[in-house]
């Protein structure tokens, strides 16, 4: 790192969505020759921040420099064009077409009448794919390619234009060791040549291994830059968790009852294995990982979604199986899931109607839908969980997301089951909201509800749980009681550095 | 090898593999159940199909294209009819009294233009409302089948030109002019969507029409264009059948649509886009042809055919997903 | 045709004038893109009455519902397979087969047992389909798509080809669905009130239509709330069956005598009136009332072109624009443009 102009400069981004202010005032540099790592929590503003660089996202403030110029991106392809490339982490490839139609997709190579241009577009393309050393070629068609493979072709994309910044997004979530060798290998070529990199990612031991410097985001902000050869997981963890006054974490133990759940040996395939657990009576516990660890598919398959490959789930000390989310909901568990909008609520609906689904056939005078009592349970609820909405006819999809989050868990509260579980319980919702839900998430275990929370934001498993879960890579790594976890050992023992299996 | 390559291979050449079956199964049924002597086959049958493929086929070519595309169009059936009409009334008409047999090609070109404009009529509704060319089309096959109506009530539209019937039953080179016209269709689209970079786009965009979006990929034109080729196929097939028969009823080519989109799901088109092939679907009409002519061959009633292809494309269409699932762990939703 | 299109460009003419790119919908705005059909109903039926008093007559209006009915009770049926989130093309050729089959039976086993084993008989076949959408889930439109072509074949079969018609026409009393009033009512109307009544209250009112909706509106969340989204999908297509077959036995009990082809080519027809009615072709929304609606408009619209002397198949070509436009401002209003943003 000499001290050359930056590749690229963000300054005082500020960008709201309606009821949340996802960056606020966030500034970030990146050098030459620089990989810089971009880190901070699940709905920190990491993203937001890139696809305001990346031209999906207008900033509402600030300015964003590439090379002592400021531009405007207005689109993925402007942005392209301005020398900034976006190696997303979801796959954007058309897998009919073939490796080299992708890289230049939208870019190919014309003749005369409109014809393309193979010979052109196969040369540059193996000339790329001989930089990247990968065992596939140019005419190879997308979709018969594994998915570090097309991961490779995404990469290759970036090396088509004179990119000033590459932008990897958690690029190695699906890699294996083996390509993951690969990729560093062109990031350090890249880097050689001048581009500057930002590197996403929650895993430390990459971020030592190959960025220069660390900046972290936290609740949309920025809170600093580390170099990575002065600094430690400590420090950085720090950063990126910071202290809220109102997270801190749990120290009021409810009076535990029986054993509602327990799971023995549990395993699906190669989503996790011989995962062994037990929720009782008043009793919060957290599943914390990162995304893809398994957590969410273990709660599938207690809801019925997944049949498990091995292991026995018992209810109440009764072994039972579990054959669809019907089945799940008679024996008294009960999912508000992961993803709102695409599992929990059908947004056209009104609340009322939400709120009752599980139960419709159950509300009936004669063979009509007991309207009133449909109401009933609705207000109940909603005075109950203090949902902010006209009244019950209006559309669930018109709600803000911490209201539309209340309406899904009082369609389960209003069940009155043994066995919540709640994944991602705060996802896309505003601050005042994330507490209200999480004191409601232990109100319900006073009441003797056996909880789970999954979640991928430490505070909040710190703050609501008893027990706490970790998971790497489909698998436990340990079991902490409140007493003994720490931010470090937790941390360490889901990023899959030092697997503790002590516990 | 890598995986999936296999179980692309297979559905490739699956309709080929079918084809081959179906030759098979009716030329050894035919021999035992022994109802025609003619073996089934026989060359002049195999022309004589490849010629009975071509209306059909000729607007299928255009489906798969719409369909590869993201799309779908109900309305190259009432496409059809009225550019059969436009073609035989317009030769009619005394503007061209003084023209003798050169009203030919200006009455194709009419009923041609009458195909791209009202393809056209469509694409552009497409584009720029954003309303679903499922809708789209559905109004404008009633739409453009009311026109067909007004044109000439409930009558046929007749018109009978020797020379034109004459080049329409000639044989050039052994095959016989609508095959001709349904290989070169397929000749030339096969050429646009492989070779030329709208018709790779055009796959970008029905694969992801995001990622498409994204890469700067103009998604409105490309659908233009493509609607205005079906129209323009829809018409052709129409002129190709007509300058034969010489009198079109207004309820013609009802059903088509379906018929076309039978042969491209047959040929292995995906109805979400983005996959599909010119040639398979030509495999797929064949299919189809083959098999109405086959149970015929085994005395079979004619009417079966649509019973037996109706089930298959459900076979299909279940056998498509069963390969699909295999292997994959999915949820059960 | 004049006078109509004027109407239709006055109704569009609110959004236009307020912005072609901000298209905010204000008001009046509002309401026409929220009740835009029934605005165009009365825009319509005041237009026709201002254009030929015959119109309001009773007797035309009865003769325009009569000779609605058919397609109408079709539409019911279709109207649940759509706000379930699916297709169902095979309704045409299944009610070419309920009608062959019920003239059949009918000379076969008599009437009274001609009329439930014909139900029984299209029944299964709808359950047939519903098998296919419902539990093996694959795609509805090629499902439909093959059934339309399978049906057809089995019509054929069945019927060896051939016009099918009563031996006795003067001495059955078959004739009652189709020919014969009750207080003045002709039975067809009744017929298609009645379905249409206990449909529109099992989709409004009941556990079952609540389910519907839900499924249609977003399946996996249906299916994450414990609805079993398969049998609801299943019963779907059963209702659909069960108002093909009581098309089938109007149109049979009308005309005494039919070809194969009879229901061909309604499929798309029936898709159109739903459609016209406000429900969406992505499932969720939609009631029995609306696809009532949007089932008279094309009724009313085919009498009124008459009426002021345009030709009958002008009909197709109003419906054609009328559809279009309708669901363009459903969406517009959906997104706040009204042109779209497709690049």
């Amino acid at each position: 790192m000499s001290q050359s102009t930056p590749a690229l400069r963000l300054e005082n981004i500020v960008k709201t969505f309606p009821g949340v202010r996802a960056l606020d005032g966030v500034s970030l540099e990146v050098l030459p020759g620089e990989v810089h790592a971009l880190m901070g929590e699940n709905g920190a503003g990491k993203s937001t921040l890139m696809k305001v660089l990346g031209g999906l996202h207008q900033p509402d403030e600030g300015k964003i420099i590439v090379s002592e110029q400021p531009v405007r991106m207005a689109s993925p392809l402007d942005a392209k064009s301005k020398g900034i490339v976006f190696i997303h982490q979801e796959l954007s490839l058309a897998s009919e077409l073939t490796v080299a139609e992708n890289i230049y997709l939208g870019e190919l190579p014309k003749k005369r009448f409109g014809l393309v241009d193979w010979q052109k577009l196969y040369a540059q393309t193996d000339e790329i794919l001989a930089k990247l050393k990968v065992g596939f070629n140019a005419k190879t068609r997308v979709g018969d390619l594994s998915i570090a493979n097309q991961q490779m072709v995404e990469i290759a994309r970036a090396l088509t234009v004179d990119a000033k910044a590459v932008i990897f997004d958690e690029p190695t979530a699906s890699l294996t060791d083996a390509e993951k060798v690969v990729l560093f290998d062109v990031i350090a070529d890249l880097k050689d040549h001048g581009v500057g990199i930002i590197y996403i990612s929650h895993r430390m031991e990459e971020i030592f291994k190959i960025t220069d410097r660390i900046s972290v985001l936290r609740d949309g902000s920025y809170r600093g830059t580390l170099v990575t050869a002065k600094t430690n997981e400590d420090e950085i963890t720090q950063l990126m968790i910071g202290r809220s006054l109102d997270l801190s974490r749990n120290v009021n133990h409810n009076e535990l009852g029986d054993v509602a759940l327990e799971v023995k040996g549990l395993s699906c395939g190669k989503l996790y294995r011989d995962v062994s657990f037990e929720v009782r009576r008043g009793e919060v516990v957290g599943f914390y990982g990162l995304v893809g660890a398994g957590r969410t598919e273990i709660a599938e398959t207690l809801f019925g979604l997944r049949e498990p490959s091995a292991g026995k789930i018992l209810l109440d000390g009764q072994e039972t199986r579990i054959h669809s989310p019907a089945d799940a909901i008679s024996k008294g568990i009960s999912l508000v899931p992961e993803d709102r909008k695409g599992q929990g609520l059908v947004l056209g609906m009104n609340c009322r109607d939400n709120m009752t689904l599980p139960q419709v056939d159950d509300l009936k005078a004669g063979p009509f839908v007991a309207e009133g009592a449909e109401v009933a349970i609705f207000d109940q609820y909603r005075d109950r969980l203090d949902i902010r909405t006209p009244g019950w006819k209006q559309t669930v999809g018109n709600l803000s997301g911490g209201n539309q989050q209340k309406i899904v868990i009082g369609k389960w509260l209003s069940m009155h089951p043994n066995v919540l579980i709640v994944d991602e319980p705060t996802r896309g919702i505003d601050v005042g909201s994330k507490s209200e839900i999480h004191n409601l998430i232990r109100e319900l275990a006073g009441q003797g509800y056996a909880v789970i929370v999954i979640s991928s934001e430490m505070p909040e498993v710190l703050h609501v749980s008893d027990r706490i879960v970790a998971m790497y890579s489909g698998e436990i790594i340990r079991t902490f009681t409140s007493d003994e976890v720490t931010e470090d050992n937790l941390i360490q023992a889901i990023s899959g550095i030092t697997p503790d299996k002590a516990a | 090898m890598e995986p999936g390559t296999l179980s692309t291979f297979l559905k490739r050449g699956a309709i080929w593999g079918f084809i081959v079956l179906q030759l098979v199964f009716f030329s050894i049924a035919g021999k035992y159940l022994s109802l025609s002597d003619t073996a089934f086959m026989d060359l002049d049958n195999m022309l004589l199909l490849l010629k009975q493929s071509a209306p059909i086929g000729i607007i299928a070519v255009g489906m798969t294209v719409i369909m590869i595309n993201g799309n779908i169009d109900l309305s190259v059936g009432a496409i059809f009819a009225l550019a059969a009409v436009v073609m035989l009334d317009s030769m009619t008409w005394p503007v061209f009294a003084g023209l003798g047999d050169w009203v030919i090609p200006v009455a194709w070109a009419l009923a041609l233009l009458t195909g791209i404009v009202l393809g056209a009529i469509n694409g552009l509704i497409v584009w720029k409302t954003g309303v679903d060319a499922f809708i789209v089309t559905l109004g404008a096959m009633l739409g453009y089948r009311g026109l067909v109506f007004m044109y000439n009530g409930e009558q046929p539209t007749s018109h009978l030109n020797w020379t034109l019937v004459d080049f329409a039953e000639a044989q050039f080179l052994g095959l016989p002019t609508a095959a001709w016209f349904l290989l070169g269709t397929v000749a030339v689209v096969w050429f646009i969507m492989n070779r030329t970079v709208h018709g790779r786009n055009a796959y970008a965009i029905g694969d992801n029409r995001e990622a498409a979006v994204n890469a700067g990929i103009r998604v409105g034109p490309h659908f233009l264009m493509n609607f205005m080729l079906i129209g323009f196929l829809a018409a052709l097939s129409a002129v190709v059948f007509y300058s034969e028969s010489g009198s079109v009823n207004p309820n013609d080519g009802q059903l088509y649509e379906l018929w076309a989109i039978t042969a491209v799901v047959l040929g292995g088109t995906k109805l979400t886009g983005g996959s599909g092939s010119i040639i398979s679907t030509l495999g797929g009409v064949i299919a189809i042809q083959l098999l109405r002519k086959g149970l015929g061959h085994i005395g079979a009633d004619t009417e079966t055919v649509n019973l037996v292809i109706g089930l298959i494309l459900i076979a299909v269409l279940f056998l498509d997903r069963q390969l699909n699932l295999k292997g994959k762990q999915e949820l059960r939703v | 045709m004049a006078d109509v299109t004027d109407k239709t460009e006055a109704r569009t003419s609110g959004p236009r004038e307020s912005g072609m790119n901000s298209f905010n919908l204000a008001g009046a705005g509002r309401l026409l893109a929220r009740q835009g059909i029934l605005v165009a109903f009365a825009v319509f039926m005041i237009g026709f009455t201002l254009a030929n008093e015959r119109f309001l007559d009773p007797d035309n209006i009865m003769g325009v519902i009569r000779s609605s009915a058919i397609l109408g009770v079709m539409a019911l049926g279709v109207t649940f397979v759509v706000i379930s989130g699916n297709l169902d093309l095979s309704v045409g050729s299944m009610m070419s087969f309920a009608t062959i089959v019920v003239l059949d039976l009918h000379d076969k086993i008599g009437p009274a047992l001609a009329i439930p084993g014909m139900y029984a008989m299209v029944l299964c076949l709808g359950a047939f389909i519903g098998f296919l959408v419902g539990y093996l889930k694959l795609n509805s439109l090629i499902v439909t798509l093959g059934m339309l072509s399978a049906i057809h074949g089995l019509t054929l079969t069945y019927s060896g080809g051939k016009n099918m018609d009563i031996a006795d026409k003067e001495g059955t009393w078959f004739s009652v669905f189709g020919q014969s009033d009750v207080l003045g009512i002709p039975v067809p109307i009744l017929l298609f009130a009645l379905v249409a009544s206990v449909l529109g209250i099992l989709l409004a009112k009941t556990p079952f239509g609540r389910k519907v909706y839900a499924v249609g509106g977003n399946g996996t969340a249906a299916t994450f709330s414990g609805i079993r989204r398969a049998r609801v999908v299943f019963t779907c297509y059963l209702l659909s069956a069960f108002c093909v077959a009581t098309a089938g036995l109007l149109q049979a009990s009308r005309s005494l005598g039919s070809q194969n082809t009879v229901g061909q080519g309604l499929e798309l027809e029936v898709l159109a009136a739903v459609i016209l009615g406000g429900a969406s072709l992505l499932g969720g929304s939609g009631t029995i009332f609306k696809t009532v609606i949007g089932v008279l408009i094309l009724g009313f619209i085919q009498n009124g072109l008459l009426l002021v002397g345009l030709q009958f198949y002008a009909q197709y070509v109003v419906t054609w624009i009328i559809i279009i436009l309708a669901v363009w401002l459903d969406i517009a209003a959906k997104r706040g443009k009204l042109w779209s943003p497709i690049a």
